[in-house]
């Protein structure tokens, strides 16, 4: 029972933190985020299921195409829902990135149906019997590309010159212009980057979850919450966070009973936090006068 | 000159040209995930009206005409719907509540101004036992109490279950369907391995699962709607633990072997109806007339959700019977009506005093058909492979 429910929250797990890890991108760069994580998530899964099944591409170039037209999607909410109010020093980003969540999720009910339908895929059906317990190949492969993913943002950020540079700007953005380094654009990139993601994440839920244009609501809210529990300012803590949450969770579950699973695992949060407000992995952010 | 006096001679053979019809209101989704349940009910009662007003209509030639709104499966809709329909339309005689949370809301309307409501769907035990001392709602449909009782009796039947164990999805309807279980449970002497409930929206129920496995369960009552009933047969796929699964009607609502995958047709499911196998008299009749009027309908699978098709045609035969018995379409004489029906051949059953001052619902666990998913249509169980 303790592994089954391990093996769920690691998949589960890894999806919150990839989710979170969109939040912590942008947060970095602008300290703004798109609160909306969760639409772009059901974007991911209802694009390549378009591509997928209604269009009849095989699955590799569906999913890629669903992720470019994820960010596009990331681009345009750092245009209309970040960028007029983030420039002027307003907080109405908040608002406007809720806002334009809603019109997404509407807009997908409206053209893709209120209908949920589901996203097979052949070989995410395969099993196999790990030490008496039962595992399929999709929840090995969810945590693997998870981390895989986090892997490649640690690589990007540190090891290439877009990355450098985005840092930079996560360092001191005045200094960074100051430099030649193009802001604005590395905000840009951060935003595509943050729902991309999500997109993966959306796409690899799909054939574990259904598709529909509800699919990223609590999904999101529960990615806020791993963010703020990794200290938001940590890549691996936030993904690690997102384990932590995942495994927990289930570990209630299985162990105590869903009628517990929520009220258990939030209190855990607020606990957490109000014994390191910075989160589990966070740092204090230093304010210089 | 001229033209004045054909308009008055107009005016004056409207009246004889057809005595006013009387308005049959319906309020269910019409729009959205459970559209195809609204159409179900839509072309049950258009096919009973259009049966009866071949037959010369009611209260001495009267015809019967069908005014329909959108309740969007919300309770705030659905009464501005029903308000609009009692006292705007004047319908004789409200249809709706697909969903209980909106039938639950209508009810106070119905009873408080004295208009019957009949509900064709929903299955919420206390929308027919609402406490009311003047009970103006009546049932054409399954009873989640009831369905409770026969989900036990089935399982013991035909899978010679012991220890169910119960995954419910977390909302009212699956609190309902808790309390019936439980009663059913214990009315028996029996035990259940366990409760769980799951999210409408949670993708893993591995963990609730593997708990109930853990407490020795050897079949599932699964109670919700088709979306979160087929998480819950895909997580037990992921766990290759195969109990028995006994269901409330939910997995019906949709496309559900597309959304659960092949083991979807281990899902042992409630319905009142199935246009499947031999057909009566009745059956047959309604199956061609369906065929005839709608030309998507090319033989009974393509009559789904049955249950919205079949409970909405005997409740509407019914309620013709019931308004010819009051002799006027007064909401008094209407519910009166009701209770004098002796006897009337239907497609469900035979109804024989269907309706009393105790006796609300038509129809009983007796009534109740199984039903699993073969390929894309509802079947009865074993009649496929």
């Amino acid at each position: 029972m303790i592994g089954s429910a391990l093996i769920s929250g690691l998949g589960l797990g890894s999806m919150y933190g990839l989710l979170a890890l969109g939040f912590y991108v942008t947060y970095a760069v602008s300290s703004t985020v798109n609160f909306a994580q969760g639409s772009s998530m059901m974007l991911g899964a209802v694009f390549a299921y378009t591509f997928s099944v209604r269009l009849g591409w095989p699955f590799v170039p569906a999913a890629a195409m669903a992720l470019v037209l994820c960010a596009v999607y990331g681009l345009l909410v750092e245009l209309l829902a970040v960028r007029p109010f983030a420039s002027r020093g307003s907080n109405a980003w908040l608002m406007a990135t809720v806002a334009l969540g809603i019109i997404a999720d509407n807009t997908v009910l409206f053209t893709f149906g209120k209908e949920p339908r589901g996203f097979a895929l052949p070989w995410a059906a395969a099993s196999t019997n790990v030490l008496g317990v039962h595992v399929s190949a999709l929840q090995v492969s969810i945590p693997v590309a998870g981390l895989a993913l986090a892997a490649i943002l640690h690589w990007f950020s540190r090891k290439t010159k877009h990355g450098k540079a985005m840092l930079a700007v996560v360092q001191n953005a005045d200094a960074a212009r100051l430099m030649g380094i193009n802001v604005p654009l590395a905000i840009m990139a951060a935003y595509a980057m943050s729902t991309v993601f999500a997109g993966a994440a959306g796409i690899m839920i799909a054939p574990l979850a259904n598709v529909h244009s509800d699919l990223g609501t609590v999904f999101g809210l529960k990615a806020f919450a791993v963010a703020i529990l990794g200290g938001i300012t940590s890549a691996w803590g936030v993904m690690l966070a997102g384990l932590i949450f995942g495994i927990v969770e289930s570990l209630i579950t299985a162990l105590l009973g869903s009628a517990y699973t929520q009220i258990l695992t939030f209190t855990l949060v607020i606990v957490a936090l109000a014994l390191m407000p910075h989160g589990l992995f966070g740092r204090a952010e230093l304010k210089k006068v | 000159m001229k033209r004045l006096f054909i308009t008055l001679a107009l005016a004056a053979a409207l009246p004889a040209f057809g005595q006013e019809t009387i308005k049959i209101g319906l309020v269910t989704a019409l729009s959205g995930q459970s559209a195809r349940a609204g159409e179900a009910l839509t072309r049950g009662l258009q096919v009973a009206i259009d049966e009866i007003n071949a037959k010369g209509g009611v209260l001495n030639g009267r015809k019967i005409e069908l005014v329909r709104r959108d309740d969007e499966a919300t309770p705030a809709k659905g009464v501005i719907a029903a308000r609009e329909l009692y006292f705007k339309e004047k319908v004789a005689v409200l249809f709706g509540g697909l969903d209980s949370p909106v039938a639950l809301a209508i009810v106070p309307i119905a009873n408080e101004n004295k208009l019957p409501f009949m509900d064709p769907w929903a299955a919420g035990t206390p929308i027919t036992k609402n406490g009311a001392k003047d009970n103006y709602v009546f049932r054409v449909s399954a009873v989640d109490e009831l369905v409770d009782k026969a989900m036990l009796q089935y399982a013991q039947k035909t899978f010679n279950a012991k220890n169910c164990g119960m995954i419910l999805v977390n909302n009212p309807w699956g609190e309902s369907n808790e309390k019936g279980l439980r009663a059913a449970v214990s009315e028996k002497g029996a035990k259940a391995a366990g409760i769980e409930k799951f999210e409408p929206n949670d993708i893993d129920v591995v963990p609730q699962l593997s708990r109930l496995k853990s407490q020795g369960a050897d079949c599932l009552f699964l109670v919700g709607n088709v979306g979160p009933s087929s998480q819950v047969v895909k997580s037990l796929d992921r766990m290759g633990w195969m109990p028995p699964i006994v269901s409330h009607w939910g997995p019906a609502g949709g496309r559900f072997t597309e959304l659960a995958g092949p083991s979807a047709k281990n899902v042992h499911f409630v319905q009142t109806y199935s246009f499947f196998g031999r057909q009566s008299a009745v059956g047959d009749k309604v199956l061609k007339a369906l065929m005839a009027k709608y030309p998507d309908v090319k033989g009974a699978g393509d009559v789904t959700p049955a249950v919205g098709v079949a409970n909405a045609y005997d409740a509407m035969m019914l309620t013709a019977l019931a308004i010819e018995k009051a002799g006027s379409t007064s909401g008094t004489a209407i519910r009166d009506g009701y209770y004098k029906i002796d006897r009337y051949d239907g497609l469900i059953k035979t109804y024989t005093k269907p309706f009393g001052p105790q006796q609300h619902d038509a129809l009983n666990e007796n009534d109740y058909v199984w039903a699993q998913f073969i390929d894309n249509q509802i079947v009865p169980v074993g009649m496929k492979q």
